[in-house]
């Protein structure tokens, strides 16, 4: 039965990520703590994208706009001294959503290569915003004052304790998103991507389905900013430059589409293969950019595709 | 005399230089199945697309029950009541049969703005699904992927999900067009017995399911409606006969 | 106001590069429906082989003429070894396949110049500047790259206007089915159509080299920009892009000389000194949710698209 596989599928890939703390502590690699946590921020970020883009149809290429918001709600809450997580990550997770909710209403109106076009260059132009915030550092950008505090609950400065948090946040969203998409409300988006004049037809306005689910996944991914900002103690406009974007959506057309596992296995992946390539040399771009290359042109359905050996099956 | 259910009036649209539909007027009285015929590109399509709302006219109104619906697009006139078909089929391919029709069922009860509980649960989109998908004769196939699906059954699917919006009005767009005998029998049997419950404007080619399902007919040729009547009274109208076979143009 | 004037004629010459670039991008979408996000990279090849060239030539005019055909010759390679298969593909996959090849190619400049900014020296007769007006001097080389854009844009609205190849460059852009009846050979005018807008890609950044930093990247930066432009004009449209260019220059370049100076005079400088700078980088795009509220399909959108 397929539901038992998927649960099987999650609980087998969560002991997994459980085990790399203390196998990295065995290993006397911490660097490994650190990557696997990365791994799994991009994870959600790819996740929170993937709704809209393969099951909403919205090819979104200003996903990383979200990321950069959560991350600089973090970072200039802290400048001020608010250290509070909670707050913090709900402002994070609020503006990143208020960010989508404007850019999808104008956006969303139109289609195809327009739609493309638009979320980019609204991502260029909070990316240039956060260039000229002077006072946030600027093109440089800042380091974060101090990891978020959660009242003793839990130590963001304890590698590990920060590690768990994260696996717990992306076990979460993987199955909240799962409902999700098998809810009324997902059946709508996917209905919407699927054949749009046929939703229209029987009774459906996609436009407030979409935008729904464009604000939906601007949150998801504000929160992924929040744990980023977290992450690399650090923040700077590069959250939110385009290339960002583009490479979050690789990690989930990587993964394969239009399935939860899918983006987590292409954020895994792809994040692996460039600190692999980046070892090997400095000009690791140069074999990854024909790699996405052949990727599209030859394995569009993804990693997940192969592994699960049949098509992600809709409704 | 009661108000007809559809009444179009000087309803207009060109692409470009083109007037695809010009001043039509159109009454489709409640109940009636009313077929509409013409040569390829008469304008039939756009018709039925501003029927539909798929289409905003440049010109022209249109009633529908009682309430002029011009301004109303193609969701909220589903909500009224009014159901369609493409010519071109349109499904949702990668969903099975019976999701198909459980998401036209689900565009009609409650809102879809729920999160949580699967669909596929939700006993009151489920179970009238089966009765409409059993209804056309599809009920066999309901787990079947909709793309897999025969030509002949995508277009009774198509029909199943017009018909689980309950609506008020049926626009069909050659329903029987591309279908062998036997499959293009087996629909005009089930219209016959959809064309007690409904209303039907029914745009189709296929003259022997014309005249076998319509109760008027309505001829149009280059985006105006040139005669309406009773089958008998179009089949014998020698205006009809000559811009139809094509034995001249019109004025 | 002659500040104003030369600002203005700052901001044509942006607008004229932007042309130069929009109209390549937009006719490959209109005629071979491919958003092509590498268009950037054309432009960034044609900075560093116009650079490279005049260096190794000696003769900044040389370098250049050179540069113009070596650049479309990549276009053509580009297109036959990695475009070509991507047309019938939507437009995830298209994004997704010109992001790669930005990838690619900003690596590989970086590699053969590295990755710091190089900038070229123009030769003496074209670095002075020139009386305009009487008290307002304005830079030779600014002028010479107004009057070659206006001339690449007359040249090409001839192209398209009266040539066979514009005559099916016009059809092929409204009904593709149409031009592979006329028994054209489809692919050979796609590359062809690909190689013009390199070409053209490949002039404004042979141009730009002088005015800008040639560097890494630099395509990406005024793609997006061309992008606000095909946005604003309306795709598929060449006089779109005219008109789309013009005004994304004027605005982007008078807002980053003037939005600071005018703010001061309504907020105190020092808030204006804060708010002028990021004000005048989001202007365009400001612009563009503007049109796009009250246009969604731009000021000339094409019919049937
Ligand atoms: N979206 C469109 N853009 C441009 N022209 C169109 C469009 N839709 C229809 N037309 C034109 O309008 C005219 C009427 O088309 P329509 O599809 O309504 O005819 P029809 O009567 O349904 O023909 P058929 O019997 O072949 O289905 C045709 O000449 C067609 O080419
Ligand atoms: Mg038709």
């Amino acid at each position: 039965m397929a539901i038992s596989r998927r649960a099987i599928v999650l609980a087998a890939g969560a002991v997994l990520l459980a085990l790399v703390p203390p196998v990295a502590g065995l290993l006397n690699q911490p660097f490994y703590v650190d990557l696997f946590r990365r791994m799994m921020i991009f994870a959600i970020a790819a996740l929170s994208l993937d709704l809209i883009l393969g099951y909403g149809g919205m090819v979104s290429f200003g996903h990383a706009a979200y990321l950069g918001i959560g991350a600089y709600a973090v970072g200039i809450l802290a400048f001020y001294g608010v250290d509070n997580g909670f707050l913090q990550w709900s402002v994070a997770v609020a503006a990143s959503a208020v960010a989508a909710l404007v850019i999808g209403a104008i956006s969303i109106r139109t289609s195809g290569v327009y739609f493309i076009m638009i979320t980019l260059a609204f991502t260029q132009m909070l990316y240039y915003l956060g260039i000229s915030l002077e006072t946030y550092g600027g093109d440089n950008g800042m380091p974060l004052r101090t990891r978020s505090q959660f009242a003793g609950l839990v130590d963001l400065r304890n590698p590990s304790a920060f590690y768990y948090l994260v696996l717990a946040l992306l076990v979460l969203f993987l199955v909240l998103g799962r409902r999700l998409v098998d809810a009324r409300f997902g059946r709508v988006i996917r209905a919407a991507r699927s054949n749009e004049p046929r939703a229209r037809a029987i009774g459906f306005s996609p436009f407030r389905y979409k935008l729904a689910a464009f604000v939906l996944a601007g949150g998801a991914c504000g929160l992924a900013g929040a744990l980023l900002a977290n992450q690399t103690e650090y923040l700077t406009p590069d959250f939110m430059h385009w290339t960002r974007s583009g490479e979050i959506m690789f990690m989930v057309i990587l993964g394969g589409m239009g399935t939860l596992f899918g983006p987590v296995l292409g954020a895994v992946v792809l994040l692996g293969l460039e600190d692999v390539l980046s070892a090997l040399t400095e000009h690791w771009q140069i074999i990854l950019g024909p790699f996405l290359v052949v990727v599209v042109l030859f394995a569009k359905r993804g990693l997940f595709g192969l592994v699960e050996g049949e098509v992600p099956r809709d409704g | 005399m009661a108000e007809p259910l559809v009444a179009v009036r000087g309803l207009s649209k060109s692409f470009g230089g083109l007037r695809a539909t010009d001043r039509v007027d159109l009454d489709v009285e409640d109940g009636e199945t009313h077929a509409i015929i013409g040569p390829n590109g008469a304008g039939k399509t756009t018709l039925i697309g501003q029927l539909a709302g798929d289409l905003r006219p440049d010109a022209g109104t249109t009633r529908f029950a009682g309430q002029d619906v011009t301004s109303l697009d193609a969701p909220a006139r589903s909500r009224l009541g009014l159901a369609r078909s493409f010519q071109i089929t349109s499904i949702f391919p990668d969903f099975s049969a019976l999701d198909n029709v459980a998401l036209a069922v689900q565009a009609h009860s409650g809102s879809s703005f729920r999160f949580w509980r699967p669909a596929r649960a939700e006993r009151e989109l489920r179970e009238p699904a089966l009765a409409v998908l059993d209804g056309v004769g599809l009920g066999a196939r309901a787990d079947v992927l909709a793309a897999t699906l025969a030509h002949g059954e995508q277009r009774q699917l198509e029909i199943a999900m017009a018909l689980a919006t309950r609506p008020r009005l049926l626009l069909l767009d050659e329903p029987v067009a591309g279908m062998g005998l036997e499959e293009t029998q087996r629909m005009v049997r089930l219209l016959s017995t959809l064309k007690r419950r409904l209303t039907i404007v029914l745009v189709e080619h296929d003259m022997d399911a014309v005249f076998t399902l319509a109760d008027r007919i309505s001829v149009m040729v280059y985006g105006r409606i040139i005669a309406t009547g009773s089958p008998e009274g179009v089949r014998s109208n020698a205006e009809v006969r000559r811009a139809y076979l094509g034995e001249g143009t019109p004025p | 106001m002659l500040l104003v004037l030369e600002q203005a004629l700052n901001g044509l010459q942006y607008g004229v590069m932007l042309f130069l670039m929009a109209a390549g991008l937009t006719l490959v979408f209109g005629i071979m429906n491919l958003v092509n996000l590498a268009h950037g990279s054309l432009y960034m090849v044609g900075a560093y082989l116009a650079t490279a060239l005049a260096r190794w030539t000696g003769s900044f005019v040389l370098g250049g003429l050179l540069a113009l055909p070596a650049t479309l010759l990549v276009g053509v390679v580009v297109e036959v070894v990695a475009l070509r298969t991507l047309y019938e593909r939507d437009h995830l996959d298209q994004v997704l396949a010109t992001f790669g090849l930005i990838l690619f190619f900003n690596e590989l400049v970086a590699i053969v110049w590295g990755r710091a900014a190089i900038y070229t020296s123009l030769p003496p007769s074209l670095s002075g500047s020139f009386v305009l007006l009487p008290g307002l001097r304005y830079p030779t080389y600014r002028a010479l790259v107004i009057g070659v854009g206006v001339a690449a844009a007359v040249f090409l609205y001839v192209l398209v206007t009266s040539t066979r190849l514009g005559m099916l460059i016009r059809a092929g852009a409204s009904n593709r089915t149409m031009v592979a009846a006329l028994g054209v050979n489809i692919r050979w005018l796609y590359t062809l159509v690909f190689g013009l807008g390199a070409a053209l890609a490949g002039l404004a950044g042979l141009m730009a080299g002088p005015i800008y930093a040639v560097q890494p990247g630099m395509g990406e930066q005024i793609l997006i920009q061309v992008f606000v432009v095909i946005i604003i004009g309306g795709i598929g449209s060449i006089r779109g892009a005219v008109a789309g260019a013009l005004v994304v220059g004027m605005v982007d370049t008078l807002g980053r000389a003037f939005l600071r100076p005018t703010l001061s005079t309504i907020v105190s400088p020092a808030a204006a000194d804060k708010a002028g700078p990021a004000l005048a980088s989001m202007l365009i795009y400001l612009m563009m949710a503007a049109v796009l509220f009250f246009r969604p399909q731009g000021l000339f959108p094409t019919r049937g698209r």
